[in-house]
């Protein structure tokens, strides 16, 4: 499998903390990974570094071939990474029609006219069409999510990274974003998941990764990963 | 309800428009006095529109605007009495010099941000007002006045000049206008409302936060540098303390943007119009009147942090200049019949 990212002896420190200690880590090209790890494992600290919000205290990211670790977020984006947030960050004011339009004229650099058209597209995608003249400001959680989620397919990303986008949600419409995210998969784009949610998240992964005191400390197979006795302690607390 | 707000929003579109007209030809109808007034309306709401970009959509909370209206004062009267220029070129060549100052000024103050930028600001403009005092040509400390010949140049007598002096900062006012409309609307607009309502979210999506804040304050400057060539025009002299004053081009523009609201394409041009309005009622009370103006900009901003706009918006459908971008029609029509089945 081709490696779509990888991360070389990452860390991240703040001040005299270590949040992320030398982690290797590799993603091939179409998988669906999930990242399980108990709260202050370090978890979106990774994602920040990997979309560019963070850089690195040592270490390399690299995307395909490149090396992207010095990159700004924005022109992360347009290389392919695209992420939500676990607290979404929409453009309250703007519509949420708006919102996806902004996501395809800068993520996918698509012009106005063509931007509209892919903003329409996923809008419908994700059920949100007969919101999307609604300021994102006012939406529910549940829409705030796939609001996050069209903003990120909007970008036409070839990586997604979600972040706890399933938390705080019923079962219900934990149903509706998994089928989303599914088919978001399907259309071939790599995913790496964190979320505390393992019902969601054993349906959908390929593979899982245990996040731990800032590195891995396991990862394959989903049952594998969860029957682990290190994993137990760590996170189940079994 | 829906079709009343609608009502109400087109026939304030209409108002404006007929104020529009009527300001392009208000020297025609009103008296001297109040030509003068309406000329230092237009110089405040360029500045106002200008400050409004940078503080509310770019995020560059700038209190040093007044060191490119004062840079444009100088350069005009540099380029028209002591170079000899012809003074209408010299507007345009002063919004010149304001961007040719402000592309040094941005790289030392991009280096900052938030608090510390504003600061920076506020310094670089203070060097640039002490640098213009050491310049001897220019009246050095005390500044000095327009020739007569460069005065008489824009009409014999003084209801012609006020008429030309007044329609070139009409010209410059609308150009602001027209100029921020349709890059609100671009593409680069779409990203810059959206840095203005979550700065992270943008560059997360993709918007180029550093590009985009360049253009906005290599943008603006050369607009400032023409207002303060206008400014220079009706006050017919240039001088550190009033040229560079950051009380009349940057505070007073701050509360105005304040008070009309932040963020929004009609908030400075409501607070440029209510300024002007508190203005007039209330200088009769001497200092009071600004101890006033402090105190609304306050109430305003803790009652609604968007300003009177953002008060006046929650109640309406739509901008009064509608600036979103709309999905298609047929779009729209299906979503509204999604929703009609949905309940």
């Amino acid at each position: 499998m081709k490696a779509m990212l990888e991360l070389a002896a990452v860390s991240r420190r703040f001040g005299g903390l270590t949040v992320i200690d030398r982690v290797d880590f590799s993603i091939g090209e179409g998988e669906i990974v999930g990242i399980l790890g108990p709260n202050g494992a370090g978890k979106t600290t990774l994602f920040n570094m990997i979309a560019g919000v963070l850089s690195p205290s040592s270490g390399r990211i690299l995307f395909g071939e490149r090396d992207i670790t010095g990159i700004r977020a924005w022109d992360r984006c347009r290389l392919g990474i695209g992420r939500t947030y676990q607290v979404p960050r929409p453009f309250t004011h703007m519509t949420v029609f708006e919102n996806v339009l902004v996501a395809a004229t800068h993520g996918a650099k698509l012009s106005l006219p063509r931007a509209r058209v892919e903003a329409e597209a996923v809008l419908e995608r994700v059920g949100l069409a007969d919101r999307a003249m609604i300021p994102a400001g006012r939406l529910g959680l549940l829409d705030m999510k796939q609001l996050e989620l069209a903003k990120a397919m909007a970008m036409r990303p070839r990586l997604l990274l979600l972040d706890e986008i399933a938390g705080g949600l019923t079962e219900a419409e934990c149903e509706v974003l998994l089928g989303m995210i599914g088919e978001v998969h399907e259309s071939g784009v790599t995913i790496v998941w964190i979320e505390h949610v393992i019902q969601a998240l054993r349906r959908l992964v390929t593979r899982l990764a245990v996040l731990a005191g800032g590195s891995f400390i396991a990862a394959g197979k989903p049952y594998e990963v969860l029957a682990d006795a290190r994993v137990k302690a760590a996170y189940l607390g079994t | 309800m829906r079709s009343a707000s609608r009502l109400s929003l087109n026939l304030a579109r209409l108002v404006c428009a007929a104020a529009v007209a009527a300001a392009a030809a208000a020297p025609l109808l009103l008296s001297q006095n109040d030509v003068v007034l309406l000329t230092e309306f237009m110089s405040m709401l360029v500045l106002a529109i200008m400050w409004n970009l940078l503080a509310g959509y770019a995020d560059i909370v700038t209190v040093g605007q007044h060191a490119f209206v004062g840079v444009g004062a100088y350069a005009f009267f540099g380029f028209t009495a002591l170079a000899g220029l012809d003074p209408y070129l010299s507007i345009p060549l002063a919004g010149v010099a304001a961007l040719a100052i402000a592309v040094p000024a941005m790289a030392l103050v991009f280096r900052l941000r938030t608090a510390y930028l504003a600061i920076g600001t506020w310094v670089v403009a203070e060097v640039l007002m002490l640098i213009a005092g050491k310049l001897d040509a220019f009246g050095g400390g005390s500044g000095t006045s327009l020739p007569i010949s460069i005065v008489l140049s824009f009409g014999r007598t003084r209801g012609d000049r006020l008429a030309v002096i007044y329609w070139l900062a009409f010209a410059l006012a609308a150009t602001a206008m027209l100029a921020t409309y349709v890059l609100l609307r671009s593409r680069i607009g779409v990203g810059l409302t959206a840095m203005r309502d979550n700065e992270e979210g943008a560059a997360a999506v993709g918007v180029n936060i550093t590009y985009a804040r360049i253009l906005c304050f290599l943008g603006t400057a050369p607009f400032l540098g023409m207002a303060g060539a206008i400014i220079t025009l009706q006050k017919l002299r240039i001088a550190p303390p009033a040229s560079f004053s950051i009380t009349d081009w940057t505070v007073f523009v701050i509360f105005n943007v304040v008070i009309g609201g932040i963020g929004s394409f009609e908030g400075p041009i409501i607070g440029t119009i209510v300024y002007f309005v508190l203005r007039q009622y209330l200088s009769g009370l001497g200092p009071v009147h600004l101890i006033l103006l402090g105190s609304f900009s306050i109430i305003t901003i803790l009652v609604e942090r968007r300003g009177l706009w953002g008060l006046v918006r929650r109640m309406l459908d739509d901008d009064l200049l509608p600036i979103a971008h709309k999905p298609s029609p047929a779009f729209r029509a299906s979503a509204l019949l999604l929703r009609a089945a949905r309940r």
